[in-house]
């Protein structure tokens, strides 16, 4: 082979690798994407999407009811104008706390209840996650006031 | 007083930094053979004042200085003492002093174990390394001062946050530092050949120990982070894609590609301006990171406290590193010449498919990061990309390239024949297949991927075997002592280390993301749960009082085939500090093949606690591979080979124009080339 042959050779190759993996990318792209939902936005629809999504917000006072005899847990997360059912089975993250933000991933059975998979609470003391913050902000509360939910 | 004091050390060594990386840039221009060599002399006093600077810091925190608005940020007078001295760099102020000093103790060690470097060389390599310490030390001083006082002075601290009060965390954080202020090193050499215009197989040779030993120490930090977030954040995942992850994770992956295409360039002159793009997007990728972690725009476990000065000078930190390194790239690496020509089958075109793997693969986890952080920026919504997405393009990519490891070493460089492969690893191919086929069956249920895996796992160690074997009998006849010698020879023996232990990572993650079991439970006193064929009974739950937190404790008992094997403590800790932010403790039994697991979740009443129980097969080998992989660089890192200079250095150092002769290492022994990479 000459040298440009050769050349061209290994060209192609590396266009077919990244072209390939290109392809990976946007194929696992299309598939994992988790958009996210606030609880205004999930009320006013009819219909969902057979993909996971997420919810953010606060967890409702006094909405949180545990299951004494299992490891399912019920609450509501609301933006403070609407809210949506959750039900949850599993172990609930250390800072998980009725009025906190909370942010949960999953899907809406027919009943309309949110069945989280994966539950998200802040991690540290001053730390609201951003996504229920942004659910409250969208419902219409200015910045300083989500404050007093902490 | 002595904070002004660590402060001004501090400052001190700013300045040194900035005359570090001046002086000697005009000795080489002026030929001054004084300038040069004070490259050196600055770098001794850079690191005595860090040195001095990060030990009045560590004081502070040992005499409860709660006056220094990070000692009382981040310590408490009840705070356990090895807990005060690592909570230095536990918070983002005392973090940065961590890295530049690390920064400058990489420098030192480059002055002091350079001396076979050529003058000129030794000063570019100072000059660019203390023009990496300018820009962090501005960072540090300007934007995130770790003596920085408080008034009016708290009586005590707001404690260190409790999930660093954990062995895990006092090595992990310091040995990624290590390894991502190493990577500086790599980026000083390429930056100071680009500016001598000489890129040749002696720079390669030079920079080859320093990447290797950079690369064991972000593998080994990489692996301590993944041991210490198993049992301490309690959720028993050892890897989450979490973006911070993914930020140590990307340049540990340029940084394997860099090993290996330096290998090229040292034994063959190739692929020279590619590795100097590497080492530059390595170190890129390092601030990338560190803009990621403390600039606020993620918020994660690792995340420090958001500020937004601070995300805007890295960014501007990293832009100026960027803009710079790649001016003079574009600048200088045209007129590098091409190094030796190679087949289409021989060792670098394997090295080749090495790095094209490695680099996609590192700029498909780049996108996932980066995605969801620049839609959020651009106002377009909210979105994250799970964990799904990132096995699904990640494990496509390593396949082939786990299976080119067991290639890679056999194929000789040049010109090589598919044929005389095939004929070499037939039977190890089919040895690897029968391996990986009947493997999964100890475990369960048989399952393609893990056999395949699995099969893999086999391919890469028995190759390395047969390698070393080979290399063995090969000088059999010079005596067993002289076989020895060369088979074990730290270079190449590190090599097969290395990619053993990757191997065997492997193996860990293949059969724990099979076979683990995980359940969540509700127990009471007296109630057996099963998992993974181990039964687990709950005996009681009491309160415990540690040095600075109260627990909730649950007893449980281990059960396996009606034995009592262990009993676990999980607990629930309300540290004095954050009553309000109960952690969990898992409590762990560790095996060889298997470690059992229990965390505790939530009171139910009347005794009766959620739990969760984990069975996780094959843990044990991910942590020691992880340490072989770094344990095999570090010696291959330490290879006398790379602080002798060869005659042939010797001949093309005393020469300074750009690159005319790479072709010459073409004329080494055939017995020295072979098999090093």
């Amino acid at each position: 082979m000459k040298t440009r042959h050769k050349r061209l050779f290994l060209v192609l190759g590396v266009v077919a690798g990244v072209s390939v993996a290109t392809a990976l990318v946007l194929n696992a792209f299309r598939d994992n994407l988790t958009f996210f939902i606030t609880p205004s936005e999930v009320m006013a629809k009819s219909e969902f999407p057979e993909r996971r999504f997420r919810i953010g917000g606060l967890v409702e006072d006094g909405s949180v009811d545990r299951d004494p005899n299992s490891t399912r847990v019920t609450f509501e997360v609301t933006d403070t104008r609407k809210n949506v059912p959750v039900t949850y089975e599993g172990i609930l993250p250390d800072l998980f706390r009725e009025g906190q933000g909370v942010v949960v991933e999953g899907r809406i059975n027919s009943e309309g209840v949110f069945e989280a998979d994966n539950v998200m609470a802040r991690h540290d003391e001053d730390y609201m996650p951003a996504e229920a913050q942004e659910a409250i902000e969208r419902a219409g509360h200015p910045e300083d006031e989500v404050g007093d939910y902490y | 007083m002595l904070g002004e004091l660590g402060n001004f050390a501090l400052i001190l060594a700013f300045c040194l930094a900035i005359i570090q990386s001046i002086l000697p840039l005009v000795g080489t221009a002026t030929g001054d053979a004084r300038l040069m060599n004070a490259g050196r002399s600055l770098a001794v006093g850079q690191f005595v004042f860090l040195l001095f600077s990060y030990v009045l810091l560590t004081w502070a925190f040992i005499t409860n200085d709660f006056s220094i608005r990070y000692v009382a940020a981040n310590s408490a007078e009840a705070l356990p003492l090895v807990y005060k001295i690592t909570g230095v760099w536990g918070g983002h102020e005392g973090s940065m002093l961590f890295w530049v000093l690390t920064l400058s103790a990489w420098t030192l060690a480059v002055a002091i174990f350079s001396r076979s470097l050529p003058r000129e060389m030794l000063a570019r390599v100072l000059a660019v390394l203390g023009m990496v310490g300018v820009g962090f030390m501005a960072f540090t001083i300007f934007t995130s001062n770790p003596f920085e006082r408080l008034f009016p002075i708290p009586t005590d601290g707001t404690d260190l946050n409790p999930l660093l009060q954990d062995p895990g965390m006092i090595i992990h954080p310091p040995l990624l530092f290590i390894g991502y202020t190493g990577l500086a090193v790599a980026f000083a050499f390429a930056i100071a050949a680009l500016i001598g215009g000489r890129l040749d197989a002696a720079w390669a040779r030079w920079s080859r120990p320093w990447t290797t030993a950079a690369w064991g120490f972000l593998t080994l930090g990489i692996g301590l982070g993944s041991w210490w977030a198993y049992y301490e954040l309690g959720w028993g995942g050892w890897w989450f894609w979490d973006p911070v992850e993914n930020a140590s994770l990307l340049p540990w992956l340029t940084a394997t590609a860099l090993i290996h295409s330096l290998a090229v360039t040292e034994k063959r002159g190739g692929f020279k301006v590619w590795t100097v793009m590497l080492a530059i997007v390595s170190f890129a990728l390092t601030v990338l990171g560190g803009f990621i972690v403390r600039s606020g725009v993620i918020t994660s476990v690792h995340a420090f406290a958001t500020d937004p000065d601070r995300g805007v000078f890295l960014l501007g930190l990293l832009a100026i590193i960027l803009l710079g390194s790649l001016a003079l790239y574009a600048w200088r690496a045209p007129k590098v010449g091409l190094g030796g020509a190679f087949g289409w089958y021989s060792r670098e075109s394997l090295l080749l498919a090495n790095n094209v793997l490695l680099v996609v693969a590192c700029a498909a986890v780049l996108i996932g990061t980066l995605y969801p952080l620049a839609v959020d920026a651009l106002n377009l919504g909210k979105i994250s990309v799970g964990p799904p997405y990132f096995d699904a393009v990640f494990m496509p990519l390593m396949l082939p390239l786990l299976f080119l490891i067991g290639v890679g070493p056999v194929v000789s460089w040049k010109q090589s024949d598919p044929m005389e492969t095939v004929r070499q690893l037939r039977w190890i191919l089919l040895v690897s297949a029968l391996i990986g086929g009947l493997w999964p069956l100890t475990m369960g249920a048989w399952n393609p991927l893990t056999a395949f895996g699995l099969g893999l796992v086999a391919w890469i160690l028995l190759t390395a075997a047969v390698d070393l074997y080979r290399r063995f009998q090969r000088r059999r006849q010079q005596g067993v002592g002289k076989a020895l010698q060369a088979a074990l020879r730290p270079s190449f023996f590190g090599m097969h280390l290395a990619h053993a232990g990757l191997a065997l990572v492997v193996m860990a993650i293949a059969m724990v993301n099979t076979y683990e079991v995980e359940r969540d439970v509700r127990l009471e006193p007296g109630e057996t749960a099963t998992a993974g064929g181990y039964e687990f009974r709950m005996i009681d739950s009491d309160t415990v009082r540690g040095p600075n937190f109260d627990a909730r404790q649950a007893t449980v008992e281990v059960i396996r085939d009606g034995e009592v094997i262990d009993v676990l403590h999980p607990q629930l800790r309300f540290y004095d500090s954050q009553p309000q932010m109960p952690m969990h403790q898992a409590s762990l039994n560790r095996g060889m093949t298997r470690d059992v697991y229990v965390s505790l979740g939530d009171d139910l009443g009347g005794g009766a606690w959620t739990m969760r129980l984990y069975y996780k097969p094959y843990m044990f080998w991910m942590w020691t591979g992880c340490l072989l992989m770094a344990f095999g660089g570090f010696l291959a890192a330490g290879d006398r080979r790379y602080r002798m200079a060869s005659a042939t250095d010797r001949r093309q150092v005393s020469e300074r124009d750009i690159d005319s002769h790479d072709n010459s290492i073409i004329g080494e022994s055939p017995a020295r080339s072979e098999g090093q990479t």
